[in-house]
């Protein structure tokens, strides 16, 4: 029986679109949190040569080592993509893996390539929203995958620009991608899942409501709790016989959408794994003489009721929603410039929550303004997302509930917009329905937000070169390699950092509301958590790098059957004044409990 | 610690179900609904009974309402926002959702009559502010003790069992349920918990029905003919939960026979309840869930709004007008108008929810006449067709249900007397299982069982996970020529101690700590002596020997006893030797009476455990005479 939990981070994440992955190990069962794709390195990939000025059709021999596709300028991998993983879970034995549970949809687009090795067996879990989003964006990127698939023909084993001496001639940025960091990632790229890859991953998938507990194998109660940060997002509560973990991810305190964090649920757990991305980006922006005193005040108060409500109101308020409905404001006049100028409205985003917020705006926006220009979605998943999105009450934030119990009950003002021709969906761009009603210029939602996969790529060829056309892309990517296959670019580029996680202050305010007695941080925190008089102890953790945490204090509870409890017979130890008995039973493991029962004897 | 029963509503009748449940002084309220037979002070539960002063905000730890039909949420309005209960209301999305429209609807039907309802439908929009929506499944924390869950009842949309947690006790209020699925709606669905008690409805107590396919394909039938000979149907029901049900089967029979009949609503709220059924499509049956894609079945496609020209319109029709009980209101008012045409067919609703006129007309012999109120009388000459589905459990649903959950006891609500009292005693006869059905302001103690909590050291948890391995022989059947078969079990046994106060658990090596004494053993003593030749301790010197002496001739012993004793050790600096818990050391008191001369003198110890191993060394060391030959 282990007497602590264990800790490795298996990556740190790096933005909304690869959150961090983490293996725990509490009283012997073995948890993998999220199981993301590093969707980041398809930009070494060129998106698919469409335009014959664009490629000399002549020229792709693949088969023969001399081609002259590296010499065609930008460097990029004329070939189908491959695709990775979390790269360090290469090296785990995933037949020792008990449980998975999913943060969010994007947390499990890796899944597949777990699900579908020999030997995996864990029970996975991701609340029923999360599932639903996560498998429809698997299929989407299997879909747009497909294209390249026709267009390169089947892949061999080893292709072309895999072999040693055309990596050679890539440039550095795209070799440091190939390789990664610390030039290990390299065996680590993947051919994509299927179809049928995706369907078995689902069937090992149980889904859950938001706070349904589940119990695995008698001993580990997991429960996820609104994390606010997507639709179906959540933060997981853990329970064991041994004490209780929270896992927190990146949480959004006020949403526009997503129903909101729920910390109140988190409250006094005996360990915290601290996992929110979007402070760690703060804290790598901050100087080394950033002062973090103004925090340290708020830990130096005595924990007292007042202080504690104060943190609360300072943790509800609206500044980061105001701050982003102003970023969707700007996005929309922005585009309403461009619309006026007769340029169209490229957004590639792969954000559930941006698309439904965006979409509500435009609204407002070409009302106001007394436009009519049509909004597309164009995507295989379009349809199904809109449809999904309309009856999800439970799943949704105030706002949206306010609007479904109102005397027109609805969510989503999309319903309507596709009903009276404001809005249309189509699954690809290439079907004769969209090209007749097709007009520009017109607002187009499609992925990928990698510019290498899928509508996009068709949509940033036509309008690149048109001055008034807008396009929407987010922080965190490289903006310039991203557009590199698409330049010159004559189209305006605006990027923009979405809400994506907790500010530090916030974060540190909620970790002393939460009570905990051990939270574990990553590295970077280190620095500002030892300035404050925090009330809990704290360990940092590096990639890779198995943490232990020993429990505080043996603080394990053991139930006795009330059977066995009136066999009990006590005899009093005058000296001690201690009334003691002997006791015998059969030991149980029962919904995260130890329990003691009546043993039965066998004829 | 008891559960506390309090029945305000509900006992042994149908009607204004309340519960009210303490445990460990939390109180939580189950459903609070109002009798439809009574107008005035009697169609709620009685609430004094919960507290004398009134003040339920402190008396309750929260409310829980269960579906939104009156008979279950009818009083709630009144109850916050006259009587002033100001704490935590718990129902799910779809009830939270559902419930004004019923209780606006009811209002509405009320004033109507010209009578004033006990609530404004301000109390309507402030009530349901309280109200906290659940999600099936969700483990609520009302504060640090009370927990509850929601599960999937069937019955209507949102229909909810509530299972609740106080301390260790804890129960299931079914609220009204159905166990088997519908063509809207799944069946009831529950985890297998440890429960002390179930509230259970009984409205079908004793009745056991048939699969509801053949009802459904009945009022199909009846339907279909009366629409193809030209006639108009008119289906009094409220505007929620059975018209969604219903017109979801003409919605689909449409579909598929392609008929172009015209299906009406004929209130406004119907509008949007259907709305609110296509939102939350996701509280439907699978099948509905399924097909939902391709197409939301809720989202009627035959199915229009109804206008007040269209009563004398010619040709058929389908009409759902409500009120369901045609106590008044605009299905009375059509029911004027259609009742005298003998291709009209009126569907009468299931028998539970039966006005005055409604049973009138199930009763008559067509052709007929009936009086509406004090002068108005109509002709009767159209069908009459009686709805038998009924979205309640049966019989065997309830004996299912419990046998399934096992709880210690069952108590009964929301059912007739006498079938109550049948299903009591079949639930005693056939599962053993304690059952009553308390009448209306009665109060019914349970016992809850609970255990014991205590600490846990690692060290007998380690314990209780060593393998026990137990084998024995078990002869197969009584011929004795076949070998028995040899079973092995591995009954891991948990043995320690237990201390009452300050409950800890603990393995009997760990008491020392536990109770902060000291170890005491028990050891024996014994003295005893090793001659030597006095030549090797050099004659010269007085009959003492020295120490160097004593230690050569100490190592000459060591020799000796390990030559019989191998695991013998030699202590240099406490001058002895010692085989297992044996020690023997030179004693040095000189004063000693047995000491003599030429001879070692020793101190013997042990433990009671090794008392035969210690004769032996002693015998052997008694017995020697140590000297240079001997070496």
């Amino acid at each position: 029986m282990s007497t602590s939990i264990s800790q490795t981070c298996m990556s740190e994440g790096r933005g909304y679109y690869f959150p961090p992955c983490h293996i725990l190990d509490i009283s012997g069962v073995s948890v993998l949190v999220d199981c993301p794709m590093d969707l980041s390195s398809l930009t070494i990939f060129s998106p698919l040569p469409v335009d014959s000025h664009d490629i000399n059709i002549d020229n792709i021999s693949f088969s023969s080592a001399d081609s002259n596709e590296e010499n065609r300028g930008n460097g990029l991998v004329y070939a189908e993509p491959r695709y990775r993983t979390v790269t360090k879970l290469h090296s785990w034995n995933i037949s020792f893996i008990d449980v998975v549970l999913i943060t969010s949809p994007i947390g499990m687009l890796g899944l597949p390539f777990l699900t579908r090795k020999k030997g995996f067996t864990a029970k996975v879990y991701a609340t029923k929203a999360a599932s639903r989003i996560g498998q429809l964006m698997m299929e989407d990127l299997v879909y747009m995958h497909k294209e390249f698939r026709q267009f390169y023909g089947p892949e061999s084993d080893e292709p072309i620009w895999m072999k040693w001496d055309r990596l050679e001639m890539l440039p550095l940025e795209m070799k440091k991608i190939v390789f990664g960091a610390d030039e290990t990632d390299f065996g680590c790229w993947m051919p994509l899942f299927s179809a049928a890859d995706v369907k078995a991953c689902m069937l090992k998938v149980e889904s859950l409501n938001y706070a349904e507990e589940i119990c695995y194998n008698g001993i580990l109660i997991v429960k996820p709790l609104a994390s606010g940060l997507e639709i179906g997002s959540c933060n997981w509560r853990i329970n064991g016989p041994r004490g209780s973990i929270a896992y927190i991810s990146s949480s959004v305190f006020r949403s526009a959408i997503p129903k909101n964090f729920d910390y109140d649920a988190l409250q006094a757990s005996d360990v915290v794994v601290y996992s929110d991305f979007f402070s760690l980006n703060a804290l790598e922006q901050v100087g080394n003489d950033e002062d973090f005193s103004g925090l340290a005040n708020y830990f130096s108060n005595s924990s007292s009721a007042d202080v504690n409500s104060e943190a609360r109101s300072a943790l509800l308020s609206t500044d980061d929603y105001l701050e982003e409905i102003d970023k969707l404001d700007f996005i929309c006049s922005c585009s309403m410039d461009s619309i006026k100028a007769g340029g169209s409205i490229l957004i590639p985003t792969g954000r559930l929550g941006i698309i439904l917020q965006l979409l509500e705006r435009f609204e407002l926006h070409l009302t106001s303004e007394n436009m009519k220009v049509p909004i597309f979605v164009i995507s295989s998943v379009a349809e199904q997302l809109m449809i999904f999105t309309s009856i999800i009450p439970e799943w949704l934030g105030e706002q949206c509930e306010d609007r479904f119990y109102s005397e027109k009950p609805s969510l989503f003002t999309h319903t309507e917009m596709l009903k009276d021709g404001r809005l249309h969906l189509f699954p690809a761009i290439h079907s004769d329905e969209l090209l007749n009603i097709w007009q520009e210029p017109c607002i187009v939602f499609c992925p990928h937000w990698s510019l290498r996969l899928g509508p996009v790529t068709h949509l940033l060829r036509r309008w690149r070169g048109d001055q008034n056309s807008l396009l929407v892309i987010e922080e965190g990517v490289d903006a310039n390699l991203i557009l590199l296959p698409f330049k010159p670019i004559a189209m305006k580029v605006v990027q923009c950092s979405f809400l994506s996680g907790m500010q530090l202050q916030k974060s540190l305010l909620l970790l002393k509301i939460l009570q905990p007695k051990h939270v574990l941080f990553p590295e970077i925190f280190r620095r500002c958590v030892d300035t404050l008089a925090a009330s809990f102890s704290s360990s940092f953790y590096n990639e890779n790098e198995m943490l232990h945490i020993p429990y505080t204090e043996d603080n394990s509870c053991l139930h006795i059957d009330m059977d066995l409890a009136r066999q009990i017979k006590y005899t009093k130890l005058e000296e001690q004044n201690v009334d003691i008995s002997r006791l015998k039973g059969k030991l149980m493991v029962k919904h995260g409990r130890y329990k003691l029962c009546v043993e039965h004897e066998h004829p | 610690m008891a559960i506390e029963c309090l029945v305000l509503g509900a006992g042994q009748e149908v009607g204004k179900s309340c519960v009210v449940v303490t445990i460990n002084g939390k109180r939580i309220m189950f459903d609070c609904g109002m009798h439809m037979r009574y107008k005035d002070l009697r169609q709620y539960p009685d609430f004094s009974l919960i507290s004398d002063s009134g003040e339920f905000t402190s008396s309750l730890s929260c409310v829980i309402i269960t579906h939104f039909h009156l008979d279950h949420i009818g009083a709630l309005p009144y109850f916050t926002q006259v009587c002033g209960y100001e704490g935590p209301i718990y129902m799910t999305y779809p009830t939270k959702a559902l419930a004004p429209l019923a209780l606006e609807d009811y209002r509405n039907t009320f004033e109507r009559g010209g009578e004033k309802a006990q609530f404004t439908s301000e109390h309507i929009a402030e009530c349901m502010k309280k109200v906290t929506a659940v999600d099936l499944k969700q483990t609520i924390h009302v504060d640090k003790d009370i927990q509850i869950r929601a599960y999937y009842a069937g019955h209507v949309l949102g229909a909810a069992m509530f299972y609740a947690k106080v301390g260790d006790a804890s129960l299931v209020y079914t609220g009204d349920y159905n166990m088997v699925p519908d063509r809207h709606l799944g069946a009831a669905q529950i985890d297998q918990l440890q429960l002390d008690l179930v509230i259970s409805e009984s409205t079908y107590a004793t009745t056991y029905r048939d699969s509801k396919y053949v009802q459904e394909r009945e009022f199909l039938k009846a339907v279909h003919k009366c629409v193809t000979s030209g006639g108009k149907v008119l289906i009094p029901s409220n505007a929620l939960g059975r018209t969604q049900e219903l017109c979801l089967l003409l919605d689909d029979y449409w579909e598929r026979t392609n008929l172009k009949v015209p299906i009406y609503f004929s209130s406004g709220s119907t509008i949007q309840a259907n709305l609110y059924h296509k939102i939350l499509i996701n509280w439907a049956s699978q099948n509905v869930k399924d097909t939902h894609a391709r197409h939301n079945a809720l989202d009627f496609k035959n199915v229009r709004s109804f206008d007040r020209s269209l009563i004398n319109a010619p040709g058929p029709c389908v009409l759902f007008a409500s009120p369901g009980n045609l106590n008044g209101g605009f299905s009375l008012e059509i029911l004027k108008h259609w009742a005298p045409y003998k291709e009209n067919l009126v569907m009468l609703p299931g028998s539970c929810s039966n006005g005055i006129i409604g049973s009138k007309l199930m009763s008559a012999k067509i052709p007929t006449q009936i009086k509406l109120d004090e002068n108005v009388k109509t002709d009767v000459r159209c069908q009459i067709h009686k709805l038998a589905f009924s979205a309640h459990t049966d019989g065997k649903g309830i004996m299912d249900l419990v046998t399934f959950l096992l709880p210690k006891h069952v108590l009964l609500v929301h059912g007739e007397k006498p079938k109550m009292a049948a299903l009591k005693e079949k639930i005693q006869s056939e599962l053993g299982i304690e059952c009553c059905y308390p009448a209306n302001n009665e109060t019914v103690t349970i016992p809850s069982t609970h255990h014991i909590e205590a600490g846990v050291s690692d060290a007998f948890l380690q314990s209780c996970m060593a393998p026990n391995f137990m084998f024995w022989k078990t002869n197969v059947g009584s011929d004795e020529r076949t070998p028995p078969i040899l079973q092995v079990h591995d009954d891991r046994v948990g043995q320690g101690m237990l201390t009452l106060q300050n409950p800890r658990v603990f393995t009997q090596n760990e008491l020392r700590d536990v109770l902060g004494v000291e170890n005491h053993q028990v050891k024996f003593a014994h003295c005893c002596s090793a001659a030597y030749d006095s030549e090797v301790s050099n004659a010269a010197s007085d009959w003492s020997p020295s120490t160097s002496q004593k230690n050569s001739l100490l190592q000459l012993l060591f020799g000796l006893v390990s030559g019989d004793f191998p695991d013998c050790i030699m202590h240099d600096c406490q001058k002895g030797i010692q085989v297992g818990s044996f020690v023997a050391s030179l004693c040095s008191r000189e004063e000693c009476p047995s000491s003599n001369a030429d001879a070692l003198h020793f101190r013997c110890t042990w433990s009671v455990t090794e008392e035969e191993l210690a004769w032996k060394v002693i015998s052997l060391v008694k017995n020697v005479k140590l000297s240079r030959e001997s070496t």
